[in-house]
C-alpha cells in the first residue's frame, strides 16, 4: 500500500487568471516553489463555495501543466468543465481571488527512463494533462502520439501550444462534428499490431479506459491510467474513492485512488468488479 | 502578552489527554495521512478506524454523496483486520508520540470479546471505543446500538476481558427513541464513558438514475448537518448521566462548534468530516476553542464541561 504524496501542502494560492475555453475554464493558479514538485498525473484538492458554503468537501482536478519561473513564481493550469456545484462556484472565481488548496496529491504517471513511443489517450477534460506529460516524455526522447475523443467538438480540449509537443494528433467525436466519427479507442489495435506502441497513457472516462485496458490485454503494452472515482477527502482518509486492484496472488486490494492513484496500471485494475462488493481472499 | 493560562487538558474515564480535540474514527485511517498535515503529537489523540477481527473489502463504491453542510458515506468498514492493524497501525502511532484510541466493531458479541482480548495484550493503548452503531452494515440488525439488551451484551463482553486497564467508551446511534435509556443500559454493562454520535441513518436518490446513489443504498450522515442532533443527544445524555464522561461528536467544524458540545456535557471532541475538506481541520479547532475558552473567562476545559446545563440563573 502506498502513502500520501510526500510533498502535498495546504496553502492558499491566487488565481492568475481564468479564461473560457471551448465548453471548459483554463484557471492559472500561483503555487511559487510548489511548482517543483507537481509531476504530470498528480491532482489538487480545492475548497469550493467561500466561508459559510453548505458544500463541505474539497473538489479534486488533474493538475494539466505547470509553468516555473513566471513573475509570481510557479503557476499550475488546470482544465475544469462547469457541470457540478463545485466546479461552477471555481469557474466564476475572477483573477487575484485566493483558493485553499491541498497539492500535489496522488502518484504521476511513470516516466520511462529510456525513449519509448507513447501513445497518449484523452477523453473530454481527460486530455488536459496529458500535453504535459506530452512535454516531459518529448524532453526525454520519446514519440508521443496522440488520441483525443469526445462526445462532440466541443468538449475537445486540444490548446495550440500543446499541439507542438506531440508528433501526431488525431481528434475523433461521437457525433462527428470535429476530426474523424467514432470513438478514440477506434484505432488503437491497429496501432498496437503496428508495432508502433510501447506505453499508452491515458485519461478520460471510466468506459474509456476499461475499453483501452481491453485492448492492451494479452500485448506487451503498458496501460497507464488515470482513474476518476469520486473522493470526499483527496487525502486517503474518507476510503470513499476505493478500486477493486488485483494483487500477485489473484486475490483483491481496494485500493484508495487518491493515494494508489489516480495513476493505475490499467492491467491490474479489475474493471469487471468496480462498483461490486468483491470478496476477500483468493479468488 | 501576559495571557491568562488555560487547563487544555481532558480526561475519559482514567485516561488523560493533554487537549480535548481527537480526530473521529473511520474519519482519519490510521492517522498515517493526516500526519503529513500536523503533529500527531499535538491533538487529543487519535481515534482509529474501527477495525473487525479479519479484513473486510466494505461496500460497494458509489460510497458518498454530498449533501447540504454534510455527506452521506457508505464504506461499510474496509479495514485490514485486527492482527494487521495491531501488529503495524498502532505501533507506527505510538512511535509517532500520538495517543491512540482503538475502535472495533464485531458482527457478533463473541468478536467484540475477541477483539477486546487482542488489544488486552497490547501496551500503550490510551482507551477502547466499542462501536456499537456503524450503520453501514448488510443487516441493520447488526446494529446493537438499537436495542437495549443487545448493546449491553456487546458492551458486556468486552467488559469481561478488559477490566479497568483502559477505558471502555460505547459508540452509540442517535437513530433510537430514547438514547438515554440505551445510553443506562451499556453503562450498567461496565461501560465507562459514551461516544456520541455515530452518523445519522440516510439515502440520496440519483436522479439521472432514478435509484439510490450509494452502492449500499443507505449511508451516514455527518457534518454540520448533523451537529444539533449531537448536541441535543449529548445535552440529554449528560443531563440524565452528568457524571459519565462523552467523547461528543457530529459535525464539529470550528472552535466555536466544539464549545457548543463541551458546554453540552461533552469531554473531549472527535472531528470527521470538517477534516475531509480541511486536513488542518484539528489543529485549527484546538486554536479557535483556546481562544474561546480564554475569551469566556474559563480555566480549564473541565470548568466548561456540561456548563449549559447550570441553573444559577446566570
Amino acid at each position: 500500500m502506498s502513502t500520501i504524496n510526500k510533498s502535498a501542502t495546504q496553502l492558499n494560492a491566487t488565481i492568475l487568471s481564468n479564461k473560457r475555453v471551448g465548453a471548459y475554464h483554463q484557471i492559472l493558479l500561483a503555487i511559487g516553489d510548489l511548482a517543483s514538485v507537481c509531476r504530470p498525473g498528480n491532482f489538487v484538492a480545492i475548497s469550493v463555495g467561500g466561508d459559510t458554503s453548505r458544500m463541505v468537501l474539497r473538489r479534486a482536478f488533474a493538475i494539466s501543466r505547470i509553468t516555473h519561473g513566471s513573475a509570481s513564481g510557479g503557476a499550475m493550469e488546470l482544465i475544469v468543465a462547469p457541470h457540478g456545484s463545485g466546479s461552477k462556484w471555481l469557474c466564476a472565481q475572477e483573477e487575484g481571488v485566493e483558493l485553499d488548496i491541498v497539492a500535489p496529491l496522488g502518484k504521476a504517471f511513470g516516466i520511462p527512463t529510456t525513449p519509448v513511443n507513447a501513445l497518449l489517450v484523452g477523453g473530454g477534460y481527460g486530455s488536459a494533462p496529458l500535453f504535459g506529460l506530452a512535454e516531459v516524455l518529448k524532453s526525454r526522447g520519446c514519440r508521443v502520439d496522440m488520441l483525443l475523443g469526445a462526445s462532440t467538438g466541443s468538449k475537445i480540449y486540444a490548446p495550440l501550444e500543446g499541439k507542438r509537443s506531440a508528433s501526431t494528433l488525431k481528434i475523433f467525436t461521437e457525433d462527428g462534428s470535429m476530426g474523424e466519427h467514432g470513438r478514440v479507442t477506434a484505432p488503437i489495435r491497429e496501432l498496437i499490431a503496428q508495432g508502433s506502441v510501447d506505453v499508452i497513457y491515458s485519461c478520460g472516462p471510466m468506459s474509456m479506459l476499461r475499453a483501452i485496458s481491453e485492448i492492451t490485454d494479452g500485448t506487451d503494452v503498458v496501460h497507464q491510467c488515470a482513474v476518476e472515482e469520486s473522493m470526499a477527502c483527496g487525502i486517503g482518509i474518507c476510503m470513499t474513492c476505493v478500486l477493486p486492484i488485483k494483487n500477485d496472488d489473484g486475490s483483491i486490494s481496494m485500493l484508495r485512488s487518491c493515494i494508489d492513484g489516480p495513476v493505475m496500471d490499467g492491467s491490474l485494475v479489475a474493471w469487471d468488479l468496480v462498483g461490486k462488493t468483491p470478496p476477500v481472499g483468493i479468488a | 502578552m501576559n495571557q491568562p493560562t488555560l487547563d487544555f487538558s481532558t480526561t475519559l474515564g482514567n485516561a488523560w489527554f493533554p487537549a480535548p480535540i481527537f480526530t473521529a474514527s473511520g474519519c482519519a485511517s490510521s492517522g498515517k495521512e493526516l500526519s503529513q498535515f500536523f503533529d500527531l503529537r499535538e491533538i487529543g489523540a487519535v481515534v482509529t478506524k474501527s477495525v473487525m477481527n479479519k479484513a473486510r473489502h466494505g461496500r460497494a463504491t458509489p460510497r458518498m454523496a454530498e449533501t447540504p453542510s454534510g455527506m452521506l458515506n457508505s464504506i461499510g468498514l474496509q479495514g485490514p483486520g485486527i492482527d494487521q492493524f495491531l501488529a503495524q497501525d498502532v505501533p507506527w502511532l505510538l512511535a509517532k508520540g500520538a495517543r491512540v484510541i482503538v475502535s472495533i466493531a464485531g458482527e457478533t458479541t463473541d468478536e467484540y470479546a475477541m477483539l477486546a482480548r487482542k488489544i488486552r495484550s497490547v501496551q500503550g493503548i490510551s482507551a477502547l471505543e466499542v462501536n456499537i452503531s456503524c450503520p453501514n452494515v448488510e443487516n441493520r440488525g447488526m446494529v446493537f446500538a438499537c436495542e437495549r439488551d443487545t448493546a449491553a451484551r456487546a458492551i458486556d463482553g468486552v467488559r469481561k476481558i478488559i477490566g479497568g486497564e483502559i477505558p471502555i467508551i460505547a459508540k452509540l446511534t442517535p437513530d433510537v427513541t430514547d438514547i438515554t435509556s440505551i445510553a443506562a443500559a451499556v453503562v450498567d454493562a461496565g461501560a465507562d464513558g459514551l461516544a456520541l454520535i455515530n452518523t445519522v441513518l440516510g439515502m440520496v436518490i440519483n436522479l439521472e438514475t432514478m435509484k439510490p446513489h450509494l452502492g449500499g443504498k443507505t449511508g451516514g450522515l455527518s457534518g454540520p448537518a448533523i451537529r444539533p442532533v449531537a448536541v441535543r443527544a449529548i445535552y440529554q445524555v449528560h443531563s440524565a448521566m452528568p457524571h459519565v464522561p462523552i467523547l461528543g461528536m457530529g459535525g464539529v467544524a470550528s472552535g466555536r462548534d466544539a464549545l457548543e458540545l463541551i458546554l453540552a456535557g461533552a469531554s473531549g471532541i472527535s472531528v470527521g468530516t470538517a477534516s475531509f475538506g480541511d486536513p488542518m481541520a484539528i489543529p485549527r479547532i484546538q486554536r479557535e476553542l483556546t481562544a474561546l475558552l480564554v475569551a469566556k473567562g474559563f480555566a480549564s476545559v473541565k470548568d466548561a464541561i456540561g456548563y449549559a446545563h447550570r441553573e444559577d440563573g446566570n
